[in-house]
Parts: C-alpha cells; structure tokens; sequence
C-alpha cells in the first residue's frame, strides 16, 4: 500500500537555518494495516506525512502509494490532521465540511448528503450536521475531522497526533472510534502520536523514528487480542512489555527487556 | 423589542424640542426650527401624487442610483481585482506600493480632473466615487485573501477541492471578514463622495439641490438636503449591517468561543 525508500528532507538546504527532518527513511506498510508511527517531539514526524500526503516535495528518496509514485496528493488519501480547528472549514454547517470533498467523487447533492450523514452517525454526531464548528466540543470537532476523512472513503487514511489536544476519557473514545471504523472500512491508517501507551493500544503495528534527523529505529509488531479494551487490554502483559520496549526505544535507551 | 427601540432612540426627539426650543428663541434665519424645515420638506418634496413631487424624484432617484451603482461597481472590480493579487504570489509585494499611493490621494482631488475628462453628469460623479473607494476595498480584499490559514488551503489540497470550489467556499469566506471591513468604510465614504461631486459637477442629485439652496441662501432647503442624506446614509448602513451580519455570523460565532 504504502513504500518508502530512503526518503531524505532538508528544510532551507544551502541556508543558515538548514535543518535535517528525515534521512534515509525506509517503510512499508501492508494493506489493511495499522499502522503507529511514535518518535520524540520535533524529530520529522510531521515532515514524514505531509511527504506522504503530497504536501511539501522531499528533497531525496521516494514514496509510493498504491504502486503510485507520489507527485501531488494520492486520489484515495485522506488526512486527519492535529490542529481539527484549524482544518475545518468554521463557515460552513459541520455537514457541508464533510460533505465538501465528496465533490470530486462525483457524488450529486443527494447522494453527497446521505453520505456524510452516514459518516457522522458512524462518529456518533448524527445530531450534529446543522451545526458549525465553533458550536461543538473539541473533541466532537475532531470527530468530525474524522468523519470528513471517513465519507471520503480513502484507501489510505493519515492521522496526525489526531488526539493530542483533548481531553484523556475523549482521547480513549476516539482511539475506540479508530477501532471501531477501522474494522468496518477496508482501509490503511498510519497515526503519528508521541504517545506510547496509545501507539501500542490502537496498532497493528509500531514503528519508532529516532530524534531529527528522522529514521526509523524500531519496528514492533502488536499482537494483542481483539477486540482491543481500554482496561484490560492495557492490563495485558504483552501491553505492558511492549510499552517499555517502544519506550526504551523512544528515549534512545539501549537497555535490555527484562526476561520474563 | 419596543423596550430597547425606546431606549435607543429617546435621545432623537428630546434633541430635536431643544433644537426648536432654541431656533425660536434666538429667531436666527440661519437656524431655522426643525418643523420649518419639515413642513418645507413636505412642501416641496412630499406633497406629490404619489408622495414623492417631481422634484423629489429627480433628484434622490438619480443620486441613490449613483451611489449604489458606483459603490456595486467598486466592490466587483475590487474584490475581484485584490483576490487575484492576494492570491498570486509575489504580485501583491509589486502591486502594493502602487495601491497604498492610490489610496493616499484624497479622492475629491480627483474631482476637477474628471470634471475634464468627462462630460458632466453621471459619468463624473461615477468616476470620483469608484476612483475614492476601491482603495479600501482593494487592499483589504488583497490581505484577506494573501492570509487565507495555510492548513485550510492544504485540507482542500488534499480532498481534491475543485479550482471554483476552492475560490468559492474556501478563499473568498475565509478573506470575507478582511473584506467586509473594507466594505464598510466604502458604504460612508461612497456617499461623501455622492454629495461632494453632485455640488460641482451635476445638474441633478441631493447635492445638486444643496447647492442650489445654498445659492439662494434657502436655509431651510439647506437642511432639508442635509436631513435626506442623514437618513439616505442610516439606511445605507443598517441595510449594509444587515447583510453583513447574515454573512459573517459564522465569524463572531467562532470568535465569540475561540
Ligand atoms: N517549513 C519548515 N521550515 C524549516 N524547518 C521546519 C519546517 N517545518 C518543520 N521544520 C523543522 O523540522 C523539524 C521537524 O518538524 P516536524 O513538524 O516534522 O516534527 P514533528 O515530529 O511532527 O514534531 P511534533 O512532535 O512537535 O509534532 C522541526 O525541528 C522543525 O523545526
Ligand atoms: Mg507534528
């Protein structure tokens, strides 16, 4: 679904201000998988998906989605970013914000209506499409983030920390929403988060990016039990062994896992 | 309702008794009392057929077509003309100096050359309203669109908004605060400049009528012109409120929680 080969970017290369992101990047991620990208605040994260998504031009290596080499933003991508309130269009209902980019799936009104309706009830604010933005919680705003990416129907879907600015018990909901749709759409997700605990509960997968510049240093796969619990899943000793391995990672220490 | 209209319009008849109050005692002809001034209003202005007399319709017709006319024109060729700067690159850093020295001419100098340039009539005071209120326009339609949030315009990148939706529904609500605020200095200063070209180059209009009293020294005639553009000029503006509350209600909903 997704392959990355040796991506590298400089931001102001020849400048002053040059900084390393990411260097000799390599990834590849299978369909239908989730996928948990953690690594240390500022390490290129972000710079990783905004490669993805087509949005700034790599300075080196390459990036195929779909067998596609990306160019500009893939067809059948769709980004949830972190900052939901300043990705969601304030002047329109929360039901034209998620309607918006059925547009170019060649949907008439009709249709397009139906669809995000259905979107929403899956996020659980079926409620909520008259409303605007500014009229719902943050976290209902990031569920409606998540939504306007779900009506999308995209066969990647790219998550940004999607749950860095709510609350925990909101954070828990829509880490269970993830779960929840994933099972139901056929679709790959890669969610970047700094959070361990987090990476490891909604996973298929964990990947570890080292500090900047960014290049990948681990490489778990999560086998916990499904479905996935909030309690007991966190409980589980896999879970609890698998946190201290991507936390070791995560802060560079190279000490050994405690034998069981 | 009736509650705060009392409260927000009392102080208008108590202004008007201490005006008469006071014209009468002082029995100045330069001071003449409101009920002279009304009753030579409805004299000349309201005792026609139909309400209005023939005076009266040619010549608030004439004016109220002008500034609505020029001011309709101003705002398509300014918001026009500032989105595409705004949204171009590098154009506005090249386009700038030249709007902020358009802008620095006060637009009524502009008068005696399109007093030349035109013929009398419509085409002159056309020429001074457009020419006096696109500048506002102009540069707040070029800020709002050149500062459109980066995340907005890539959200649409990356759902594949169409060209015309991504003008429509992205760009233009987003600048629309930007751009109503220059609007709304343009509504006043289009009816300024109404007034300020029809006392020279106009043989119809408000101002028309204004300079001809003030000709004849007609006192009363003076201020009945000063009271029509008073109340052409507070319907203008509520008109314009209105609209711009039903467009922007989303912008002081947001603010209001931001
Ligand atoms: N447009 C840019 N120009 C120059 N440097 C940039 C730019 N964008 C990001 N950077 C730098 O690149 C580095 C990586 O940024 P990036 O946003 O990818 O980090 P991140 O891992 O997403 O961080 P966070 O965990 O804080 O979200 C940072 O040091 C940042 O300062
Ligand atoms: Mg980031």
């Amino acid at each position: 679904m997704l392959e990355i080969e040796d991506l590298t970017h400089v931001y102001g290369p020849g400048t002053p201000n040059e900084h390393h992101a990411i260097d000799g990047l390599k990834l590849s991620v299978a369909a239908g998988e989730l996928l948990c990208i953690v690594g240390p605040s500022g390490c290129g994260k972000s710079t990783l998906l905004r490669s993805i998504a087509g949005l700034i031009k790599p300075t080196g290596g390459e990036i195929r989605v779909g067998g596609e080499l990306v160019r500009q933003t893939p067809d059948n991508l769709a980004v949830v970013f972190q900052d939901y309130s300043r990705s969601l269009f304030p002047w329109m209902s929360v039901a034209d914000n998620v309607a918006l980019p059925l547009r170019r799936r060649g949907m008439d009104k009709q249709r397009r209506r139906e669809a995000a309706q259905e979107a929403l009830e899956s996020v659980g604010l079926a409620e909520a499409g008259r409303k605007y933005p500014f009229q719902l919680s943050g976290g209902m705003q990031q569920r409606v983030a998540i939504a306007r990416a779900l009506a999308y129907r995209p066969s990647l879907m790219l998550m940004d920390e999607p749950f860095g600015s709510v609350d925990a018990q909101t954070r828990e909901d829509l880490e269970d929403l993830v779960l929840k749709v994933r099972g139901h759409h056929q679709m790959t997700i890669v969610l970047i988060t700094h959070d361990i605990d987090e990476s490891v509960y909604v996973g298929d997968r964990v990947v570890v990016l080292s500090k900047a510049p960014a290049h990948v240093v681990g490489d778990l796969r999560v086998d916990l039990p499904a479905p996935r619990d909030q309690i007991t899943t966190r409980e589980h000793p896999d879970f609890v062994r698998l946190r201290g391995e991507v936390g070791r990672l995560v802060r560079g220490v190279d000490a050994p896992a405690p034998t069981a | 309702m009736i509650g705060t209209l009392v409260r927000r319009l009392w102080l208008i008849p108590v202004v008007l008794v201490g005006w008469e109050l006071l014209a009468r005692s002082v029995a100045n002809p330069f001071l003449p009392p409101p009920t002279l001034i009304a009753s030579w209003m409805g004299e000349r202005w309201f005792s026609g057929p139909l309400l209005l007399t023939d005076e009266a319709v040619d010549n608030f017709v004439p004016s109220i077509v002008r500034v609505i006319g020029s001011w309709a024109a101003a705002v398509l060729v300014g918001v026009t003309l500032g989105v595409a700067i705004g949204r171009i690159g590098r154009l506005a850093d090249y386009v700038d100096p030249l709007v902020e020295f358009g802008r620095a001419v006060p637009p009524p100098a502009m008068l005696p050359v399109f007093l030349v340039l035109f013929a009398m009539g419509t085409q002159v005071q056309v020429a001074t309203i457009v020419f006096g209120i696109i500048w506002p326009i102009l540069l707040n339609s070029i800020d709002g669109a050149r500062n459109v949030d980066r995340m907005q315009m890539e959200t649409a990148t990356v759902f594949g908004v169409p060209a015309h939706l991504r003008l429509f529904r992205i760009i233009l609500p987003a600048a629309s605060p930007k751009i109503f605020a220059g609007l709304r200095l343009s509504v006043s200063l289009a009816l300024i400049l109404m007034v300020i070209s029809e006392l020279k180059g106009s043989t119809d209009g408000i101002g028309y009528l204004l300079s001809v009293a003030s000709n004849n020294a007609d006192m009363p005639g003076i201020w009945a012109g000063v009271v029509v553009l008073g109340v052409l000029g507070f319907v203008l503006n509520s008109l314009f409120l209105m609209i711009e509350r039903r467009m922007l209600g989303w912008h002081r909903g947001a603010r209001r929680t931001a």
